[in-house]
């Protein structure tokens, strides 16, 4: 049997990568909300904040374990199955795989330890320090690498030295390479894509406690601040999302072309769902508002927007993966926005938490930004096709020359197994986590003190939940305010 | 030996990376190693917790080094991690099994299932020491490299004898390393089990690193041709010996923290020696001298090897002043509450 070794790197690439990135993006998202609850704490000396963080750093602790492990792959896999590559961009991408190791790695592992280990050992400052620390470094590495690999989708700064398969990339102007012109828009949309995947992480635990009647106090604390901060970062993102399009359009015009299942040069809708056609060069049962992708990008629906059909064939991505990743994350998107808004409506209301079915939808959604976040990166990479380095090298060309296809199939196998396994053990034990659940805040020590905002919303919520024990809301807020500006 | 050569500062620089990997994640996979040999689940977690809040952030400076290799010496990083293909599959198979039965053994009560992590936890670290080893050894050896830097033929012409016996003496260094480093930890009847391994450890390295070190003069003949050109590098040669032998004195007089010390000192010995092998050289190729991968002819251009000079200055004060930081926050003896592993 001839077994391919570049079709099978790029999967094994595929399998490490997406398996990866189940990983980070919660690290990023629910870091942040860990510094917002261990700022609420510091601030009110609320032990139910503070229940709230020791339970999601356990969680945190275990995801960032995960993707440490699965991570360690990626660090070395350009030079093993990317010999070619690793060659060819070693002087930029090396650079910035460098720059992460040093700013972000350290900065993350080290003060980890403290938020992990340290809640005894350290005083309340020192302890949020380290998380905002950790949460930091997670962001520094997000940074370093999405510039890296934006670099391969717009790479300006450098020149071209060799001839042939010697051919590397010099850096000529490295602020030009860091700030190539797909990566602030790139960037920006990383960290919106994970502070929502950390909200929606955090609203599924905590509704599923609401639903349970378990742990109320703190879940209703934490599910506020989460879809607070899950709504604006949906906001955030579609922004982000339509800047990145419009650059796209400019520097990818065969990318998004894919995007959007647009084979000739013309005016363009805006499809909302259909399936491309590779055959007939068109998209079936396609629902689309006329004009719309011109409009988006050119403001006239009539403006020309450069099709499939402008570049050579061995020039081309493939339509269906992209087109249809593309567009499953755009929904997700539209229904991020749609379920917090819903959501903040009905805290405001002081119904939120007697909506059962609406906390059951939450439970669920956190799925949605898993698939939001990879479908995301599999419709850019893919998109970039048939280029590893867009314009300059091919993926076909990128493999190690040496390394023979029976040996990628063997990593395969052997990561593939590694991965379920991992899976599987983590599910088991974010599980275990859940059902333990958060300490009860009364034994953490003193007793608790008003918030502010958050409190009186939950007080809303329990009035509404239980009209017998009602609370008169605003004066626990006005005493909420009083006591939260000590 | 010129420091302002970009080339000169760049190899120096990863070498002081491997050491303080060596130093850092020796102890504790040494300390992986010797796991099986304490009874009792108290113990094992004692043990499994006196490197729990330092393990992953140890891993780091392989990570680091890796990244580093891939900005200044892209050829090197290419043509090293494709030619050691499915050794390092392995070796990266094991860091991520060490990881997991880390990081889940405790969290069931079950004593099959603990059982079952303690095994991998042990098996996996033993591995990866090995297979470091091993890869040192066929570097020093050379490997079969053409003139683009790729690999000819296969894994097996790196399963030589030589190799194995740089293996041997990477794990008994380790358990070495690790017991000392747990004795330091550790205290009462489990500090006392644990110290009486360090005897049988001390003499079992003594006996791989002598039989090493006259297995490289004997095969690997260029190892020593530096020490003409550096002869300030004899200095180190003596540290080494001191290191050595001021392990037994310590334990002798019963001082396990300059015991732990001595044996990070000749941890970085070996890795300065290794160093003085290869200098300049990152790849040797046993076809023909003219495909070796060197500091030069590997090494990325001159503004990038500068412009990561800076990232490195600017960068290293903080990655020790946080590894400061942390070893001075989980200092003495360990103990175990409600976040311990």
């Amino acid at each position: 049997m001839d077994l391919d070794p570049v079709a099978l790197s790029r999967a094994q690439f595929a399998l490490t990568v997406m398996f990866h990135y189940l990983f980070p993006p919660l690290s990023i998202g629910l870091g942040a909300l860990m510094v917002l609850l261990e700022g609420a704490y510091l601030r009110t000396k609320d032990r139910r904040y503070e229940a709230a963080v020791r339970f999601f750093t356990k969680i945190f602790a275990v995801n960032f374990a995960v993707g440490v492990a699965s991570g360690i792959v990626m660090e070395f896999q350009f030079g093993t199955n990317w010999a070619t590559y690793s060659r060819f961009v070693g002087d930029v991408f090396g650079s910035a795989l460098a720059a992460e190791g040093i700013f972000a790695f350290f900065l993350e592992s080290g003060f980890l330890a403290i938020l992990v280990f340290g809640w005894n050992r350290v005083g309340p400052k020192m302890h949020f320090f380290s998380t905002l620390m950790v949460f930091l470094g997670s962001c520094f590495s997000a940074v370093w690498i999405v510039i890296a690999n934006s670099w391969q989708h717009t790479p300006t700064g450098f020149h071209l030295v060799g001839e042939g398969a010697e051919m590397r990339a010099e850096i000529t102007d490295f602020w030009a390479m860091v700030f190539n012109p797909s990566a602030m828009h790139r960037l920006n949309h990383v960290l919106f894509g994970s502070f929502i995947q950390g909200a929606f992480f955090v609203m599924s635990i905590s509704a599923f406690y609401v639903l349970k009647k378990r742990h109320l106090e703190v879940a209703k604390r934490s599910f506020t601040f989460a879809l607070v901060f899950g709504a604006v970062s949906s906001i955030a993102i579609l922004i982000s999302g339509h800047s990145q399009a419009n650059a796209v359009a400019v520097n990818q015009p065969a990318k998004l072309a894919a995007f959007e299942g647009h084979y000739e040069t013309g005016p363009a809708d805006m499809i909302l769902f259909g399936w491309p056609n590779d055959e007939t060069r068109q998209v079936d049962y396609a629902v689309a508002v006329p004009g719309m992708l011109s409009v988006l990008v050119h403001g006239d629906p009539e403006a020309p927007i450069r099709g499939l059909d402008e570049f050579p064939e061995d020039e081309r991505p493939p339509v269906a993966v992209p087109f249809v990743t593309y567009h499953l994350m755009a929904m997700l998107g539209t229904f991020f926005i749609g379920i917090t808004l819903l959501g903040l409506l009905q805290l405001w209301r002081g119904k939120l938490w007697d909506q059962r079915w609406l906390l059951r939808i939450f439970v669920l959604s956190v799925v949605g930004p898993y698939l939001a976040n990879q479908a995301g990166w599999v419709a850019a990479e893919v998109g970039r096709q048939p280029w590893v380095v867009y314009g300059l090298l091919k993926t076909s060309d990128a493999v190690s020359p040496s390394v023979k296809g029976g040996e990628v199939l063997t990593s395969i196998v052997l990561f593939g197994l590694a991965y379920l396994a991992l899976f599987a053990l983590w599910i088991y034990v974010l599980n275990e986590k859940i059902q333990h659940g958060p300490e009860d805040p009364e034994k953490l020590g003193t007793p608790p003190s008003g918030g502010s905002f958050v409190d009186a919303a939950v007080a809303a919520g329990d009035r509404a939940l239980t009209e017998a024990d009602a609370i008169p809301v605003a004066s626990t807020s006005s005493v909420a305010r009083a006591s939260g500006g000590e | 030996m010129d420091l302002t050569d970009l080339h000169v500062f760049w190899y120096v620089l990863l070498g002081v990376l491997v050491t303080g990997y060596a130093i850092l994640d020796g102890f504790d996979l040494g300390v992986g190693i010797l796991h099986p040999l304490v009874k009792g689940d108290r113990e094992r977690r004692l043990v499994l917790n006196s490197i729990g809040p330092l393990w992953d952030g140890n891993e780091v400076w392989l990570v680091t080094f890796g990244g580093a290799l891939f900005a200044a010496f892209p050829k090197a990083y290419a043509s090293l991690f494709s030619a050691f293909y499915l050794p390092f599959m392995f070796l990266l198979f094991a860091l991520i099994g060490r990881a997991i039965s880390i990081e889940f053994r405790s969290k069931v009560k079950s004593t099959s299932w603990r059982t079952y992590w303690d095994h991998s936890f042990a098996f996996s670290s033993l591995v990866v020491v090995l297979l470091f080893g091993v890869a040192a050894g066929n570097l020093m050896q050379g490997i079969p490299l053409d003139a683009r830097g790729n690999l000819v033929g296969d894994v097996r012409d790196l399963l030589r004898p030589y190799p194995f016996a740089v293996g041997a003496l990477a794990v008994v260094t380790a358990a070495l390393h690790g017991a000392l480093y747990l004795h330091l930890k550790t205290e009462g009847e489990l500090q006392e089990r644990i110290g009486r391994l360090r005897w049988p450890l001390f003499f079992a390295f003594l006996v791989a690193y002598l039989g090493v070190t006259i297995a490289t003069l004997v095969l690997v003949p260029h190892a020593t041709r530096n020490f003409d050109r550096f002869p300030i590098a004899w200095v180190v040669v003596v540290l080494n010996g001191l290191a050595v032998a001021n392990v037994p004195r310590a334990i002798h007089h019963g001082k396990p923290g300059q015991a732990f010390a001595s044996s990070c000192g000749l941890v970085a010995a070996l890795v300065f020696l290794f160093g003085m092998a290869m200098f300049p050289k990152l790849a040797i190729s046993s076809l023909d001298p003219a495909h070796d991968l060197d500091a030069w002819n590997a090494a990325s251009s001159e503004s990038t090897l500068g412009l990561m000079r800076w990232i490195a200055f600017l960068g290293m004060p903080f990655v020790i002043t946080y590894t400061a930081i942390v070893y001075w926050v989980f200092r003495g003896k360990t103990k175990l509450d409600d976040f311990s592993y």
